[in-house]
């Protein structure tokens, strides 16, 4: 077999990997088309690369994360180095080549962030409705029930309240495996609760962003949900508070539009992909090549978007100094 | 006007099919008038019955618009634009540019405004009437200086204790680097959060297309109000088609699944009310649409010059921080 090529476009530079073809199980296949439906549930990362549409995009994409010979293997996204699994989790997922992080599901960053058993998570059952009656391939409500199934959770911010090294702080945290963290009602309505308990608790608000951007099939009752975060910060900070954003790969669209761009302080992991618009819809309105590292997280810092890249080995110990400094809000 | 007479825009003229009859209808008309006047036959008869006809098919058309073909007119070229508002609303207008950091963004427009006794600052997307201006004014997408720009003179109207009102018509805001590189997205949050502070009334009026983030840039309000056959949505109904169709060809199947149109919105209660265009749309008779927005604005900031400032302002909260909510599904903490 003759190997074909796939092409980075996101990380703005081409790189030639050999792609052998593979037989997918159906599972597989089903996996890879869930991927996709994450990813396509936001607006702001815009329409699907067309390198990974159809049977063979799909096996090209399934081939990133296939499990290779003599052992477990992953490709990371970013440099394309193969990483053995084992050594990839003992990292806390951060690639030992790049330094790249890895997309970070809710429950485990949760356990990475708060100190052990401190995690006390709250409005855990407040679930989508489908209240366009939005169907397009599959009727939203359906899109819902199978993700609630899958992934065991009923949406996708968890928020509750926990600490980290002893501070308490009340935590949100969205999780791209669930519809790839796309904000509908719930998302925003529970953004703006933390933000709510927040200024009642008197404790900080440390926010973690991955997000496609608004949840398209809640139609403009999402995009309100820009809003809506908004005017529950506007109250946080007429009342003292502190906030702290983490934004985390990817963040896109109408979350970086709103409560995750506007926190007291915001932070951002190495690599990640953070910006208004996608890069495929970039690419596609300016018709040119993206610069290197473009929407990058270094990228951000650079041109003066972001405070500061926190590595994952470090944030703890950064949230908590930031919590320290902070302790003069909610005083005056 | 006859059909093959006007300059086609391919945005505008791709959706507008549905104006077929209507425009073999006043071509026939302006043909009929024009013989009328060559010849000075007696047609008087003749033109009223095809008057009454083509006032007949466009009723008949607009009361049952699709919401593609909404968005088409929310699109058309020869609708009022915010020049419009502008030279024909305003008895006195003064422009205020730039955002003192970067630039003057020609697609978002500032300047103190006079309508009768009623002075006000007036923000608007700014998407031009002839090509050269449209491209000028990069057909309505604002890049991150122009939201700052709003900010800014909204901070001043604040300062003066002029209300606020701005016209929203955009497809969006810009998707290129150097919009990204200053910040596109902060720059909308700053002005979504800051507009929940400001302590004057604002009025918020989609006049045409209400695209995304980039309108809700500016359209944090105590009141919002859309011209009938505007549309306000999350994505455009093609990014959204090449998104979750993924096919660019389902636009129209899009445009109805994300209920844009203004009734829809209205049904949904995330907008306040709904300003009635002429038959046919604002594009047919622009001036009866520019005297509707003119009354509404005279009667809102009326209306809204009455409450306090600080019953304005936890009013405006309160009203985005449960925007659309269904009463009784989320809790509340205050
Ligand atoms: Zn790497």
């Amino acid at each position: 077999m003759a190997a074909e090529t796939s092409r980075n476009v996101e990380s703005g530079r081409e790189k030639d990997v050999p792609v052998e073809p593979l037989e997918l199980a159906p599972e597989e296949a089903r996996e890879v088309e869930l991927e996709q439906e994450d990813e396509a549930s936001g607006e702001g990362l815009g329409p699907p690369d067309p390198a990974e549409r159809g049977v063979e995009g799909r096996r090209r994409r399934l081939w990133k994360k296939k499990e290779m010979p003599g052992g477990l293997w992953l490709k990371c996204e970013s440099c394309g180095q193969m990483i053995y699994r084992k050594e990839l989790e003992e990292k806390g997922m951060v690639c030992p080549a790049c330094e790249f992080h890895f997309t970070l599901p809710g429950r485990e960053r949760v356990a990475m962030v708060l100190d052990p058993d401190s995690w006390k998570e709250e409005y855990a059952d407040l679930t989508a409705l489908d209240r366009l009656s939005f169907t397009d391939q599959v009727p939203y409500a359906e899109k819902i029930r199978r993700t609630v199934d899958r992934t065991g959770q009923k949406e996708a911010l968890l928020c509750g309240t926990g600490r980290i090294e002893g501070r308490e702080i009340v935590l949100a945290v969205l999780d791209f495996s669930f519809l790839g963290g796309s904000m509908g009602e719930v998302v925003g309505e529970k953004i703006s609760l933390a933000a709510d308990m927040a200024r009642r608790q008197k404790k900080p608000l440390v926010l973690f962003t991955s997000s496609g951007g608004a949840r398209m099939h809640e139609g403009m009752l999402s995009l309100m949900q820009m809003a809506k975060t908004s005017a529950a910060l506007a109250s946080l900070n007429e009342a003292g508070g502190f906030s702290i954003c983490v934004l985390t790969n990817p963040t896109t669209g109408g979350v970086t539009a709103s409560f995750a761009s506007v926190c007291d302080v915001t932070l951002a992991e190495p690599g990640a992909l953070i910006g208004f618009a996608g890069p495929r819809v970039i690419a596609t309105t300016i018709k040119q090549e993206l610069p290197p590292g473009f929407q990058r997280a270094e990228f951000l810092v650079e041109k003066g978007q972001v405070d500061a890249i926190v590595r994952r080995s470090e944030l703890r110990d950064v949230l908590a100094r930031l919590v320290d400094f902070g302790r003069g809000a909610f005083a005056r | 006007m006859a059909d093959t007479s006007r300059p086609r825009n391919d945005t505008t003229s791709a959706g507008m099919a549905f104006e077929r009859p209507i425009k073999e209808l006043e071509a026939q008309l302006s043909e009929l008038e024009a013989l009328s006047t060559r010849t000075n036959l007696d047609l008087a008869g003749e033109i009223r019955a095809l008057k009454e006809r083509l006032q007949e098919e466009i009723q008949k058309t607009y009361s049952d618009l699709s919401p593609w073909e909404r968005v088409s007119v929310a699109r058309h070229t020869d609708r009022p634009v915010a020049s419009d508002y502008i030279e024909k609303l305003c008895d006195d207008f003064f422009e205020l540019h730039g955002d003192k950091v970067f630039g003057d963004d020609k697609a978002i427009v500032t300047g103190l405004a006079r309508m009768g006794e009623r002075r006000f600052l007036l923000v608007a997307h700014r998407k031009g009437r002839t090509t050269k201006e449209r491209m000028a004014y990069n057909f309505g997408c604002a890049h991150p200086e122009g939201y700052r720009k709003a900010l800014r003179k909204m901070r001043l109207a604040e300062k003066l204790g002029l209300p606020i009102v701005t016209l929203i018509n955009t497809p969006g805001a810009y998707p290129g680097i150097g919009a990204e590189e200053r910040g596109q997205a902060t720059a909308i949050a700053e002005n979504i959060l800051g507009m929940f502070s400001l302590r004057v009334p604002i009025l918020v009026i989609v006049i045409g297309e209400g695209g995304s983030g980039g309108a809700l840039g500016i359209g944090v309000g105590d009141r919002v109000f859309m011209l009938e056959h505007a549309y306000y949505s999350v994505i455009s109904p093609e990014g959204c088609a090449a998104i979750l169709w993924k096919d660019g060809e389902r636009s129209p199947d899009a445009a109805q699944a994300l209920k844009l149109t203004a009734p829809d919105l209205l049904q949904l209660g995330l907008i306040d009310g709904v300003i009635q265009e002429p038959p046919g749309g604002a594009h047919r008779n622009p001036q009866v649409a520019l005297d509707n927005v003119r009354r509404t604005i005279l009667e809102e900031l009326a209306a809204l010059e009455r409450l306090s400032v600080a019953d304005l302002l936890a009013r405006r909260r309160a009203k985005f921080r449960h925007v659309g909510e269904i009463p009784g599904r989320f809790p509340r903490l205050d």
